[in-house]
C-alpha cells in the first residue's frame, strides 16, 4: 500500500525511505540525548559538518556511476588546503584580502591540475583508477606534510574563516528568509512548467492534488530548515538587550546547495551528464555511439579534484588553520555517502541528492554519537555497519520485480 | 561469369541501380593478425546483402570499418560515389550509415529515447537536453516499428529482446539512414520477434534503403537477402545471388571456403 502511494505521488522510493530513516534516527537520538540533538544550535552544527563530505560526494557519484573510483580526495583535500593556508600565511602579509582570494584560486588550481593528472593516467595511460588514486592517496598526504614540514599554518583571514560557517559564517535571518521564499517560488514554478510541457506533448500530467501535495511538502521542508537555522543563536552577534541574534543559513551550506543544484542539473539536463550515465551503463555502447569516452573519464577526475579543493577551503576556514592531518578517512566517508545514497558500483546508477542525504545520514549518526559520548573507534564501527546494512537493503530491494 | 572478374564483384544487381557503398581492397590488421584481407564489397539501393562466415571470419571487423569504429589500414570506401575517410562513428553516421551492432550498443540504464538519441541528443535553445521532444519523437518512430511497444520510458534493462531490438532499429531509422548495417539482429530473439525484424527489413528495402545483414541463420538470409558475400579467414570466398544457390551450397562455401562449381 505504501509503495502504491509512493508510485502515485511519483516519489523516488529510495530518497523517500532515506528521509524517513533520517527522521526516525533524529527522533531517537533526540530522545537519547534529552533534546540536545534536535536543538537549533546542534542542527546548525550538523548542517556545517555535513558540507565537507557532501560536497565531495556530489563528484564521487559521477565517478562511481562511470565505473571509476577516486580514493585520493581526502589526501587531495589536505594538500590543497595546506597550499591555501600557505598562500595566506607565508606568501601574503596577514589580513591581506588579496591573500585569501588568491589562496582559494591556488587551492582550486591544484585540485584541477592534480585531478587532470590522475585523469590522464586513467583515461590515456589506461592505468586502473583504483591504482592511480591509491597512489594519489599516499602521495598527496605526503605533499600536504611537505607544504610546511608538518607545521600547522595559522591564522587565516577572518573573511576567509566565514566560509567555514563559524564566526560570521552565516548569512543572517532576513537573507535566509528571502532565500527560502525564492526557493519556494522556484519549486512551484518548476512544477508548473513541467505540467505545461507534459500537456504540450500530449502526456497526461499527474493529478493536481499530487503536485500540490508535493509542493506543500517541499515548501514545508524549506520553511522548517530556514526556521531552525534562524533560531540557532549567534553568541558573537547580540542585539541591544544582549540576546544573541539568529544565525541563518551557513555559508558552507550555501556553497553545497549551489554545487548540488549545478551537479543535479548537469546530470539530468546536459549531454555531459547523459554521457557519464551512458558510459557507466555500457562503456562499449558509449564507444560505438561515438561518445568522447577518453575525455569523459578524464574530466571526472578534474571534477573530483576541484570539489576536493572546495571542501579543503571549507575545512581550513572552519578550523581557522591549515593542518596536514585534515581530511583523513574523508575518501571512505565520501564513497560511503554516495553508496548509501544509492550509487551502485556496477555503474550507471546514482543520484546527487541521494549522496547528499547519505552524507547527512553518516554525519547525523556521528554527531548524535558524539553527543552520547560514544568513543571514536565505536563510532567508526557503527558507521561501517550502517554502510553494510544500507547496501544490503539495496540488494534486497533490487531483487523485487 | 568471366574469369577476369573478381569473385567478390560478381553477381552485381541489374544495371542502373544507384550504388550506395563501394568498398575496395579493405585491409585491417590487429598486430600480426590480418582480420580483413583485401576485401571488396558493394551495396546498391534497395537491396539486402548478406555477409556470411564463421565466427572470426572477419565479418564484424569489416562492418566496423564501414561504421567508422575501426580505421582501415588499406583500401578505399565510396559512399554514394564519393570517397570517404571515416575516423569515428560520427563520420559514418554523417554519411547516412547507421549500424545496429550485435550487442545492440544500448546503455541498459537509460530509457528508450535516451538510447535512441545517444550521441545525437536533441537540445533546447539553451543547450540543455530536450527530453520531452526526444520522448515525443521516439514514440513516433517506435510506433511505426512496433505498435504494441508503450513502455519506452523504462530503462532498456527492463525491456524484452524484441523491444530492445526495436529501440536499436528506431535509432537507425530516425536519422533517415540510407544505408543500414545489421549485425546478427535476430540472434537473441524469439520466433515472433524475428518475424518482426525480417518484415522490417523487407519494408526498408521497399523504401530504397540498402542493408548489410550479418547472420548465421540461413533461413533468414534466404528470406530477405538479394545477394550474399561469404568470408573465411578475413578473405572473401565469393559473392552469390540468392536465387542462384541453395542453402547447402552457401553452407559449403562457409565451411570449406570454396565456391561450389554450379554457383557461378
Amino acid at each position: 500500500m505504501l509503495s502504491g502511494l509512493l508510485a502515485r505521488l511519483r516519489l523516488d522510493p529510495r530518497l523517500t525511505s532515506m528521509i524517513a530513516a533520517l527522521i526516525v534516527i533524529a527522533i531517537a537520538l533526540n530522545l537519547m540525548t534529552g533534546g540536545l540533538f534536535l536543538s537549533a544550535e546542534n542542527l546548525y552544527n550538523l548542517s556545517i559538518q555535513t558540507c565537507v563530505i557532501a560536497v565531495m560526494a556530489c563528484g564521487m557519484v559521477y565517478v562511481i556511476v562511470a565505473r571509476q573510483i577516486d580514493l585520493s580526495v581526502g589526501s587531495l583535500l589536505a594538500f590543497s588546503g595546506m597550499a591555501a593556508a600557505w598562500v595566506q600565511t607565508r606568501a601574503f602579509p596577514p589580513d591581506s584580502t588579496l591573500g585569501w582570494i588568491a589562496s582559494i584560486g591556488v587551492a582550486l588550481a591544484i585540485g584541477a591540475a592534480v585531478g587532470a593528472l590522475q585523469g590522464a593516467l586513467v583515461a590515456q595511460m589506461r592505468i586502473p583508477a583504483f591504482i592511480v588514486t591509491l597512489a594519489g592517496y599516499l602521495m598527496f598526504r605526503g605533499a600536504a606534510f611537505l607544504v610546511s614540514d608538518g607545521q600547522t599554518l595559522a591564522p587565516l583571514h577572518p573573511t576567509y574563516q566565514a566560509l567555514g560557517g563559524g564566526v560570521d559564517g552565516a548569512i543572517g535571518v532576513v537573507p535566509s528568509i528571502v532565500l527560502g521564499l525564492l526557493a519556494s517560488v522556484w519549486v512551484g514554478w518548476h512544477a508548473w512548467t513541467a505540467r505545461r510541457d507534459q500537456r504540450r506533448y500530449g502526456i497526461e500530467p499527474a493529478p493536481v492534488w499530487v503536485d500540490a501535495l508535493k509542493i506543500a511538502l517541499m515548501c514545508a521542508a524549506i520553511a522548517g530548515f530556514v526556521w531552525v537555522m534562524c533560531l540557532a543563536p549567534d553568541f558573537t552577534n547580540v542585539d541591544a538587550a544582549g540576546n544573541p541574534r539568529g544565525r541563518g543559513i551557513g555559508v558552507p551550506v550555501l556553497i553545497l546547495l549551489v554545487i548540488v543544484i549545478f551537479m543535479t542539473f548537469v546530470a539530468q539536463r546536459t549531454r555531459y551528464g547523459r554521457y557519464v550515465f551512458a558510459y557507466g551503463g555500457n562503456p562499449e555502447a558509449a564507444l560505438l555511439s561515438g561518445l568522447p569516452t577518453t575525455w569523459l573519464v578524464w574530466s571526472l577526475f578534474i571534477l573530483t579534484g576541484v570539489l576536493a579543493a572546495i571542501a579543503a577551503v571549507i575545512t581550513t576556514a572552519r578550523l581557522g588553520s591549515g593542518a596536514n592531518s585534515i581530511g583523513q578517512l574523508a575518501e571512505l566517508y565520501v564513497i560511503s555517502a554516495a553508496v548509501i545514497g544509492g550509487t551502485s558500483f556496477a555503474g550507471g546508477t546514482g543520484s546527487v541528492p541521494g549522496a547528499v542525504l547519505g552524507a547527512l545520514l553518516i554525519q547525523t549518526l556521528d554527531n548524535g554519537m558524539v553527543l552520547l559520548d560514544v568513543s571514536s573507534p565505536m563510532r567508526q564501527i557503527f558507521i561501517g555497519i550502517v554502510l553494510i546494512v544500507s547496501v544490503w537493503f539495496d540488494v534486497v530491494y533490487q531483487k523485487r520485480p | 561469369m568471366s574469369q577476369l572478374e573478381s569473385p567478390a564483384l560478381a553477381a552485381a544487381p541489374a544495371a542502373g541501380r544507384e550504388s550506395f557503398v563501394r568498398m575496395r581492397q579493405i585491409v585491417k590488421r590487429f598486430g600480426g593478425v590480418v582480420a580483413v584481407n583485401h576485401v571488396d564489397l558493394d551495396l546498391y539501393a534497395g537491396e539486402c546483402v548478406g555477409v556470411l562466415g564463421h565466427n572470426g571470419a572477419g565479418k564484424t571487423v569489416l562492418i566496423k570499418v564501414l561504421s567508422g569504429v575501426y580505421v582501415p589500414d588499406e583500401g578505399t570506401i565510396e559512399v554514394h560515389g564519393k570517397p570517404m575517410n571515416f575516423r569515428t562513428p560520427h563520420d559514418a553516421q554523417a554519411a547516412g550509415i547507421e549500424t545496429i551492432h550485435q550487442s545492440l550498443a544500448l546503455a541498459d540504464n537509460l530509457d528508450g529515447p535516451g538510447n535512441l538519441f545517444l550521441g545525437r541528443e536533441l537540445l533546447t535553445p539553451w543547450r540543455t537536453l530536450d527530453s520531452r521532444r526526444m520522448e515525443y519523437e521516439a514514440r513516433n518512430v517506435i510506433k511505426r516499428l512496433n505498435p504494441n511497444f508503450q513502455n519506452i520510458l523504462d530503462p532498456v534493462l527492463r525491456m524484452s529482446g524484441g523491444q530492445r531490438q526495436s529501440v536499436a532499429i528506431a535509432r537507425a531509422l530516425y536519422f533517415n539512414a540510407r544505408i543500414l548495417i545489421m549485425d546478427e539482429p535476430c540472434a537473441a530473439l524469439g520466433p515472433a520477434e524475428t518475424r518482426m525484424v525480417l518484415e522490417t527489413i523487407k519494408r526498408l528495402k521497399e523504401q530504397g534503403i540498402g542493408i548489410f545483414l550479418i547472420s548465421h541463420e540461413m533461413h533468414d538470409v534466404f528470406e530477405v537477402c538479394d545477394r550474399a558475400t561469404v568470408m573465411k579467414n578475413g578473405s572473401v570466398v565469393g559473392m552469390v545471388r540468392m536465387q542462384d544457390v541453395t542453402p547447402d551450397e552457401v553452407l559449403q562455401m562457409i565451411i570449406q571456403g570454396k565456391r561450389p562449381v554450379q554457383a557461378a
